[in-house]
């Protein structure tokens, strides 16, 4: 089962390879990561997507807990929760035709032109990766010259947080 | 005050009380060693390799109660001691290892004896730092004591670049009593309903076993578990790591669990109906096929590492605290309950177990004309009154000393468990030696393993460490030659020892004494000889069977129940 799984750690040198570290020595997978300082500058958070079973999750969380680095971490999918993924993709938009098929189906997806050059758009969009995946599979003959992804973030709803 | 940052360093180490560090200068720690020098309170030993003054402080450590320290320099200094490190993490052995580092200025630029030290040693240590500003060491260093002996211990390294210490470069400094650290809590106490929950369960048991381990000695319980013991009439077996925490000649021990477990503590296992894990951690040796292991058991685990708990087996009462802390908590509850187990029941279950006992498992051929390793254990035994500390190195002798010294105090054994490093016994026993000045110490090896760190006879000798090597030399990597007997159609593939030095000469050209022993008869002689001369390191080359393997044995892949005995046990 997929997990999305939060992290508070110290932003400290070293403390995302240790993670990214247990990952590769215990032969777990992780299929996305983010991390970013908080509003505190001395604490970084990190949203990580990994797949197991129920039994591998538990040991994966247990030995993140065990990383001194790593102050608090909360499995997301445990409770209801939103995930965003950002995303910038540039296609290929040589001709009216193309260009107007682009700024359509940006719109419907509710993305954003951000760049625009005689031959080329850089799209931004943000949705979860599902939304993300419809909105590549709709560009269809369209060519895309690059996509850039952030990997999930999540936050859980209402008044669950984690913090210190 | 305001020293240097070497200044800093190793006042700190005499403020935190470290009595002993195990090390090897080089470039990038000659500041440090400079310091040493000027002061007589920190005694340090020179060892001949980095990875023995790694399991040297290892020894020391789970000897003395107190961390043991290391000092090595940048590069191979570090890469030599990193076996060490693992085998210390792997057995959770308290450590602080100071290694000195490039300066901060070429950090990163391959510059000579560079190694990224943290990236190394980041998989086999507990925590490590790198230092970068002198103002940072006193803490990061404290940190580093802090993380290594509490919760689970574990080695802890310090990276500390040449710059870091410079001794003209001079800022305050003041001990710290203590660090907190807002992401490491140690859990101590145990969940009380839990361990209501465990009492109840043992209480409600027909057929109960407590399997101890590593964590009994680690957390100073051996006291709790055998009045535990006691009290319930339970039956105890114990993993490697664990011998001693449970006095082994009393009758409620069942001997050492796993691969080369006893008959009785194996079935034992397989037919128990509750199991009491304490201070173990379900390992692959100890288990044997995960699917069949302990069928019938609910199972109650104390562990302070929440991640030893359902990590390999499912549990059905974890409870996550200090080992000694929780039996203590346990003890509180039985004593002011008259409940006990059931004595009819419990009288079964020993007449079973007792049973599985009369198949004398451990039975070797005692009119051998060829010394039978076991034998030379048994005399060590007798002969140190049971009272020696033990090194060993790793193969069939490890599992000999396991099975045949039989440990009555925590301790005593001292073993590379988890990583089986070749090459740990001898200056293992060297830190157990400076531990324990005066006491019979000694080192049971093999000439295979013996060779991995035989260099460090000269620092015995230097120190004039009164060491007993007793050397179980049978000319083949024993253990590797009796996997390939059973399992590869014997074809002995590279577990042949040719061209062996000559061992009593090897000992006297170190300055020690030598002795050659190859008759059973002379087997005893030998050993008090040896022991009598209480300064001196004696080598011990015992010309054993080549041919001797250890038993029972439990296959890989093969459940408790599924021994291969020793020829000369009582079928039953």
């Amino acid at each position: 089962m997929r997990h999305i799984i939060s992290i508070l750690l110290e932003n400290e040198a070293g403390a995302l390879s240790r993670v990214a570290g247990l990952f590769s020595a215990r032969g777990y997978n992780i299929e996305s990561l983010s991390v970013a300082p908080t509003e505190d500058p001395s604490l970084s958070r990190m949203t990580l997507v990994t797949r197991g079973s129920d039994e591998i999750v538990e040991q994966i969380t247990k030995q993140l807990n065990k990383l001194v680095d790593v102050v608090k971490l909360l499995d997301l999918t445990e409770g209801s929760h939103i995930e965003r993924e950002m995303m910038l993709i540039k296609v290929r938009v040589g001709n009216g035709g193309e260009r107007e098929e682009v700024k359509r189906l940006a719109d419907i997806f509710r993305g954003n032109i951000i760049d625009v050059s005689p031959a080329s758009y850089v799209i931004e969009l943000t949705g979860d990766g599902d939304k993300l995946d419809a909105f590549i599979q709709a560009l269809g003959g369209i060519t895309i010259l690059e996509t850039v992804r952030c990997g999930s973030m999540g936050i859980a709803r209402g008044e669950k947080s984690l913090h210190l | 005050m305001e020293l240097s940052g070497a200044e800093i360093l190793v006042q700190f180490l005499k403020d935190e009380g470290v009595e002993y560090v195990f090390g090897y200068p080089g470039g990038s720690v000659l500041h440090i060693y400079d310091e040493l020098y000027k002061q007589d309170e920190i005694k340090h030993i020179l060892v001949r390799h980095e990875q023995a003054a790694a399991h040297a402080a290892d020894g020391y450590a789970r000897t003395s109660g107190k961390p043991g320290v290391v000092l090595v320099t940048s590069g191979p200094g570090v890469t030599n001691a990193v076996t060490g490190i693992a085998t210390a993490y792997m057995d959770s052995i308290p450590m602080v290892v100071i290694t000195g580092q490039v300066p901060t200025a070429v950090i990163g630029s391959d510059a000579f004896q560079e190694v990224d030290t943290v990236g190394i040693t980041r998989p086999c240590s507990k925590h490590n730092f790198l230092v970068k500003d002198a103002r940072d060491l006193a803490v990061t260093l404290k940190k580093a004591f802090h993380l290594a002996t509490t919760g689970r211990p574990g080695p802890v390294v310090v990276d500390v670049p040449k710059d870091v210490t410079d001794p003209n470069v001079k800022i305050p400094y003041s001990y710290p009593e203590s660090v907190s650290m807002r992401s490491y809590n140690p859990k101590v106490k145990g969940n009380a309903r839990q361990i209501r929950r465990a009492v109840e369960l043992i209480l409600s048991a027909r057929r109960p076993i407590i399997y101890s381990g590593g964590g009994v000695i680690l957390s100073g319980a051996a006291e709790s578990l055998t009045e535990l013991a006691r009290l319930l009439e339970i039956p105890v077996t114990s993993t490697l790591m664990g011998l001693g925490g449970y006095p082994a000649s009393d009758r409620q021990f069942l001997g050492m669990l796993g691969m080369h477990g006893t008959y009785e503590a194996n079935m034992a296992m397989h037919e128990c109906d509750v199991l009491i894990a304490i201070g173990a951690r379900f390992d692959d040796r100890v288990t044997g096929k995960i699917e069949q292991f302990c069928p019938d058991a609910r199972i109650i685990h104390v562990d302070i590492d929440p991640a030893s708990i359902s990590k390999t087996v499912k549990v059905d009462v974890p409870i996550v605290g200090d080992v000694d802390s929780v039996l203590t908590d346990m003890l509180q509850l039985l004593r002011s309950s008259e409940r006990r187990l059931d004595p009819e029941e419990l009288k079964e279950w020993w007449a079973l177990i007792e049973r599985w006992r009369s198949a004398n498992c451990l039975a070797y051929e005692r009119d051998s004309e060829l010394i039978k390793p076991q034998f030379v254990v048994e005399k060590l035994w007798e002969i140190t009154a049971g009272d020696a500390f033990v090194s060993t190195d790793v193969g069939q002798h490890q599992m000999w000393s396991a099975q045949f010294y039989r440990f009555d105090r925590p301790g005593r054994f001292v073993t590379s468990g988890g990583l089986g490093t070749m090459g740990f016994g001898l200056p293992a026993a060297m830190g157990i030696q400076f531990a324990n000045p005066g006491r019979d110490v000694a080192c049971i090896t093999g000439e295979g393993s013996i060779q991995m760190c035989i260099q460090e006879l000269s620092t015995c000798f230097q120190y004039m460490l009164p060491l007993k090597i007793v050397n179980l030399n049978n000319r083949y990597l024993g253990m590797v030659r009796q996997w390939q007997e059973f399992f590869y159609g014997s074809r002995y593939s590279h577990s042949y020892m040719d061209a062996l030095p000559d061992f009593v000469k090897l000992a006297e050209s170190y300055g020690h004494v030598g002795m050659r022993i190859e008759k059973p008869a002379e087997v005893e002689d030998a050993l008090k000889e040896a022991f009598a001369l209480k300064e001196r390191l004696v080598f011990l080359d015992f010309i054993t069977d080549q041919t001797e393997n250890v038993y029972p044995m439990i296959a890989a892949g093969k459940a408790h129940h599924e021994m291969e005995m020793s020829p000369k046990s009582v079928l039953i």
